[in-house]
């Protein structure tokens, strides 16, 4: 049976130079991932800080033996935003498309087609396998009956799902970081850098509920689809795709190949994950065609 | 020639409430999962669609048929029904979202018109481009994220018409790219055409007012003499870093009216009025006042205070030009 993969996604949130460094440094000396993510996915306005940090992190990864893709932005508008997706697309490595505006500029060559971008079944993931689409992490809310369907019709396209972390579930041109502190998108102060895994957002009878990250909404629930290699197999999956947060993602890289290596069973490994102080319950209602807040099980 | 002004119909009186209003055109669905706005009591059977067609065409009205979820996987027959019974009606065009009913309608209906669905999320030169060029689309309903001056400079740089909307509810999410619905519920716009689905909700009492719930979550409370409103989740009050508001939207209504003169110089070719949830009554006010705007505007004169106007139908008196001011964001 081929080895399930372990794709560390594009961080989400806004970090500083200094803590993209370290983090990067640690997941190429000590982690479990083969594949691995960079780049700015949310707000533009981060990437004159971000940006500086990736050429040095990549050669970091990549002489670890990672694979690294360049993940690109998921709502672009703006000419600077337009370009700097077409500048990540002509690049020799992988490319995540997070926008149909990639799609056209990355004509030809290989992509990875992320979870932000709508492909809700066979046909659609065919089309995008037919442009050039080597791998696609499907939507978050797409139960597993529908990724088995999709990879059942599409056996040359790498299936991967996402596995651990908030769930990314709406985006927006107006930032909720700048909203909540009195201030304008324009004139953000980059507030959203205070919270490093994301702003818990409460109802106002004090249940969790979501998280706001600039123009981002997640979950406050941490998803924790935790299956065996046969379990994955079986629906069709391939990678399992990890989102950072501020937790060790090392060790959460060694919980899931712990998992698939069948050292530990699904339980053990979401007893393992709840033993790493995560800022949100264990959640993976989606997976099994349920509301996405339901509890791991 | 008029800016065009597409307005709702969720219902076949609906519809002739509309053309009868002097809307341009107007866009309804079907009664099923293919369309987004698929709640209980609307919507139309192949058979009222292609009466509503007839009484349309009759008045110069056109009719748009929105297919705009995405297909649920290895299910993709009623989008291909769908498709099959707009053309068999003579829709004058298809709404369309998903790749895979985009494909399947240049393939099989090469002579039905696409408009790309704000549900697709296309707000680029790229994007838009794209899609026309694969699919022959020829118009995009641009999503709620860009201003006045984005849209004039995106009418530039694409080939095909735009339509923008002017009235009714907001979403403060990019349209087709949000899954709150769904976490809370299980049911989403994509997923299954629906938002904050009626099913959903709960008003509860307690001493110190009403609580009203989606799944559970506690999206607003109203003290015992507030009007309780629908629990929509990106509507709601939360409470982040200490703080209660609003924190994604105010309880608050679309109305850009006084920006159609704006809209017409930035290059739009259609209006679109939000609200095929709304009775045929409203339908027919709202539409009457905004054609005669439009008409004002085509006339050269001032749009007759068009926001003052319309601001009785707004959902708690409360209106918002959205993201056409930059302010917004």
């Amino acid at each position: 049976m081929r080895k399930i993969g372990l794709t560390l996604g594009p961080l989400l949130f806004n970090w500083e130079a200094d803590r993209l460094r370290s983090f990067y440094s640690e997941i190429a000396a000590d982690s479990k991932f083969d594949r691995v993510h960079l780049g700015e996915v949310v707000c533009s306005k981060r990437m004159p800080f971000s940006d500086p940090v990736w050429p040095e992190v990549i050669e970091r990864l990549e002489a670890a033996g990672k694979e690294a893709v360049l993940s690109t932005l998921a709502l672009p508008a703006t000419e600077r935003e337009r370009k700097s997706v077409a500048a990540l697309c002509g690049d020799e490595r992988l490319v995540e498309v997070n926008d149909v505006t990639a799609l056209p500029l990355r004509k030809g060559r290989p992509f990875v087609v992320g979870p932000l971008v709508n492909v809700y079944n066979e046909r659609a993931a065919q089309f995008f396998a037919a442009r050039g689409a080597a791998t696609l992490c499907t939507p978050v809310e797409l139960p597993l009956t529908s990724v088995r369907t999709i990879a059942e019709a599409c056996p040359d396209l790498e299936i991967e799902v996402f596995a651990f972390g908030r769930l990314p579930l709406a985006l927006s041109s107006r930032c909720y970081h700048a909203r909540l502190h009195g201030l304008h998108k324009d004139s953000c102060q980059f507030v959203c850098g205070k919270d490093p895994d994301g702003l818990a957002v409460d109802t106002i009878d004090g249940q969790p509920f979501l998280a706001v990250n600039g123009v981002q909404t997640l979950s406050q629930g941490m998803q924790a689809f935790c299956p065996t290699a046969d379990e994955a197999a079986a629906w069709g999956i391939r990678r399992l795709r990890l989102s950072p947060h501020t937790t060790n993602m090392g060790a959460v890289s060694a919980i899931y190949r712990d998992l698939l290596d069948g050292l530990i069973d699904p339980a053990g490994a979401r007893s393992r994950l709840s033993g790493l102080g995560l800022p949100g319950a264990l959640i993976d209602g989606y997976t099994r065609g349920m509301a996405g807040c339901a509890p791991a099980a | 020639m008029s800016i065009e002004l597409v307005c709702p119909a969720g219902t076949p009186s609906a519809l002739r409430a509309a053309v009868e209003a002097g809307a341009h055109a107007v866009y309804c669905g079907f009664r099923d999962e293919t369309n987004a706005r698929n709640f209980p009591g609307l919507n139309f059977s192949p058979q009222e669609l292609r009466d509503g067609v007839r009484f349309a065409h009759e008045r110069g009205a056109r009719v748009l048929v929105a297919i705009n979820t995405f297909a649920r996987a290895g299910a993709f027959e009623p989008w291909a029904q769908a498709l099959a019974n707009a053309a068999e009606a003579k829709a004058d065009a298809v709404i369309l979202a998903d790749v895979a009913v985009l494909g399947y309608a240049a393939a099989e209906h090469p002579n039905l018109r696409i408009h790309l669905s704000v549900q697709a999320a296309a707000a680029t030169p790229e994007a838009i481009g794209f899609y026309a060029e694969t699919f022959g689309v020829k118009r995009v309903v641009l999503p709620r994220v860009l201003s006045v001056e984005e849209i004039a400079a995106l009418n530039r740089a694409i080939g095909i018409e735009t339509e923008v909307f002017v009235f009714g509810g907001l979403c403060p999410m990019a349209e087709g790219r949000c899954a709150l619905s769904s976490y809370a519920t299980g049911r989403s716009p994509n997923i299954s055409g629906v938002c904050s689905p009626p099913e959903a909700v709960a008003y509860s009492e307690d001493k110190g007012g009403t609580a009203a719930k989606l799944a559970g979550f506690t999206i607003n409370r109203f003290k015992p003499a507030e009007p309780t409103g629908y629990p929509t989740l990106c509507k709601g009050r939360f409470v982040a870093d200490g703080k209660t508001s609003y924190l994604f939207e105010d309880p608050t209504s679309l109305n850009a009216a006084g920006l159609i003169a704006n809209l017409k110089k930035a290059g739009v070719t259609a209006l679109k009025i939000e609200g095929r949830q709304r009775g045929k009554g409203y339908v027919a006010e709202v539409v009457r006042m905004f054609r005669r705007v439009v008409d004002a505007v085509e006339a050269g004169q001032p749009p007759l205070e068009a926001e003052r106007m319309l601001q009785a139908f707004v959902e708690g008196g409360r209106q918002t030009s959205g993201a056409y001011k930059k302010t917004w964001r």
